[in-house]
């Protein structure tokens, strides 16, 4: 069983560490300037120089992944860090105060936002203010509020519940007090697990925008639109597409195997249910 | 049951009114007076009032909401301010290009999910059943855009089995409207197959941990005979929730993939919409998608209630 645990954790560990190592190389050095364009390249084959070849501008792939890399993880960094903020204050009041008009208001208006998903915000985003990668982390991210506040509400009803908040209640606490000091440690690590799921479905978001163009402009690399420049090439270069493809599965795959490595990682009770389960 | 359904009703038709106010405000923020942005800049001040009282965008914005919203009550969505064509019928022709899509997607995805989650359920604990597992993990990392392409390329480019995009009309030859679907309904099925079968066999998992179901092997039925019989309408439960939530992602995948394959249907008219500047259009493609999206959550809510008499 701990063996398994930490195969989840160690694959997605690896791929994610992989997608953050690329990115951050990119920052110092890339095998060739990402977006200079060169005629005589254009779409020379891989080798001498060009491990991965270059696209249909003489750009060179590696390098656009590499940086491509950059943007899927400022995106999604954004985009989380919006839906965390946003959402775990929001779940962590409605969680406190099951029966009240507070909470009501809270869930209906999560339900409302749920009923917008990312790419529709997005989309409505760059239709008045113009897309980019701002409107499109904004719009993910909000579209991921609703995923947030669900799980801190259920995990904080949880919470509230046990002896050591009745204690801290009985003590005078200050219902801030009580959310910051004793609740939000305890939910912290189901607001992890739920960090890495959401960032596998941010990065999938990002590509598909980047893709329809409405993520991030050219010329900044991104995954999506060098999958989306590549479609016409499908029949004579098809390996431009195979890069960011193999580029955005290793990368969603793996915060996915994070999400779970963590969850059986963290939350022991649900390890031990799974535990049953392999019995 | 029946009070339940009559304040489910009313809680979706309070949140598709709350969404189409949330609509209508954001489009409205939208820079430029349409009447300006169809005359051009040589348009006289005269000219631009007379067209602006034509549009109705001289009026308050409430007034403007309450008809707009009022028309949609009744099927009306207003007339094109660039094209000048009316937008319901438009919307209607693609909306049952969309419907044909994501079903069939759907339908799919379930013929893979549930006999591939069940076993692996059943197996969990040699290699077949782990593999499913791991095969599904991979799945659920591609995209359907994606899938889609990595599709073309096999069947169009190299096996040049079937076309790699364009859409024929049902009218016009069932069998190249049927082939011409084929490499769409793989992409959006395979995708939401993949994610489908884990929460299959982790509801086939918690069932077959049931007393019940070792009651009905107790009483001499096999596992799958037990299973069939008593395990499935409880697994279903589960998996019917996350089906809705699945067929909201498939529509909007739907848009992705439409623009993959060349597909006419409401993504492509929302995403012409939005680089035309056709406010009123995008403004009617986002509603009827967020409307939609309500109305899955609405049947999923009480479907779940059927199916467990239970919740009654």
């Amino acid at each position: 069983m701990r063996g398994r645990t930490n195969a989840g954790l160690l694959v997605g560990g690896t791929l994610v560490g992989l997608v953050v190592l690329a990115a951050l190389v990119s920052f110092f050095w890339t095998p060739h300037d990402p977006t200079l364009v060169d005629a005589a390249r254009k779409l020379r084959e891989p080798g001498g120089g060009y491990l991965l070849g270059a696209d249909k501008f003489g750009r060179d792939t590696l390098s656009q992944l590499m940086v491509g890399a950059r943007t899927t993880l400022y995106v999604g960094i954004v985009a989380v860090g919006i839906a965390a903020l946003v959402g775990t204050p929001l779940g962590l009041a409605a969680g406190m105060t099951p029966r009240g008009w507070l909470s009501e208001l809270i869930m209906r208006v999560n339900d409302l936002v749920f009923a917008f998903p990312a790419l529709l915000l997005a989309v409505m985003l760059g239709a008045v203010y113009g897309a980019g990668t701002l409107t499109a982390m904004i719009a993910i991210g909000v579209a991921t509020v609703p995923a947030f506040a669900r799980v801190a509400r259920a995990a904080t009803l949880q919470v509230m519940v046990t002896d050591y908040i009745l204690a801290a209640r009985a003590a005078g606490r200050r219902r801030t007090a009580i959310a910051v000091r004793h609740v939000l440690p305890n939910i912290g690590s189901v607001l992890i697990v739920q960090a890495s799921v959401s960032f596998a479905i941010a990065i999938l978001a990002e590509a598909a925008l980047s893709f329809l163009g409405f993520g991030t402009r050219p010329p900044t690399p991104s995954w999506g639109r060098m999958l989306q420049e590549s479609q016409e090439l499908l029949f004579s270069t098809p390996r431009l597409a195979l890069w960011p493809g193999l580029a955005i599965a290793v990368a969603v795959l793996g915060f996915n195997l994070l999400g779970d490595g963590l969850r059986d990682h963290l939350d022991p009770k649900l390890s031990r249910i799974r535990g049953g389960e392999e019995r | 049951m029946t009070l339940y359904l009559v304040k489910r009703l009313g809680v979706l038709l309070a949140s598709t009114a709350a969404a189409a106010v949330v609509v209508f405000a954001f489009m409205a923020l939208l820079p430029g007076d349409p009447a300006e942005i169809a005359l051009g800049v040589n348009a006289t001040p005269e000219a631009v009032a007379e067209l602006r009282s034509q549009f109705g965008t001289d009026r308050a914005p409430v007034v403007q909401f309450l008809d707009w919203a009022g028309g949609l009550a009744q099927g009306d969505f207003g007339t094109s301010y660039v094209t000048g064509a009316p937008i319901g019928p438009q919307i209607g022709d693609r909306l049952g290009v969309t419907a044909v899509l994501v079903l069939g997607g759907m339908v799919l995805a379930l013929l893979i999910a549930v006999p591939l989650g069940t076993f692996a359920a059943v197996h969990h604990r040699n290699l077949l059943g782990a593999a499913i597992s791991v095969a599904s993990q991979l799945g659920i990392a591609i995209p359907a855009f994606l899938a889609g392409i990595l599709l073309v390329f096999v069947f169009a480019v190299q096996a040049q089995a079937l076309p790699s995009g364009g859409y024929v009309p049902i009218a016009e030859n069932p069998a190249e409207w049927l082939r011409g679907l084929v490499l769409p309904w793989l992409s959006l099925g395979l995708v939401q197959g993949a994610v489908l079968t884990r929460y299959v066999r982790s509801a086939v998992l918690d069932v077959m941990r049931e007393d019940y179901l070792r009651t009905a092997r107790a009483k001499g039925r096999g596992a799958t005979g037990a299973l069939w019989r008593h395990g499935l309408r409880n697994a279903s439960i589960p998996v019917v929730t996350v089906l809705g939530l699945q067929l909201a992602t498939l529509l909007i995948g739907a848009v992705v993939v439409e623009r993959v394959f060349v597909i006419p249907g409401l993504g492509d008219l929302l995403l012409n919409g939005v680089a035309q500047r056709d406010l009123l259009l995008v403004q009617g493609v986002v509603m009827v998608l967020v409307a939609a999206v309500l109305l899955i959550n609405f049947v999923v809510d009480v479907a779940y209630r059927l199916l467990d008499p239970r919740l009654r």
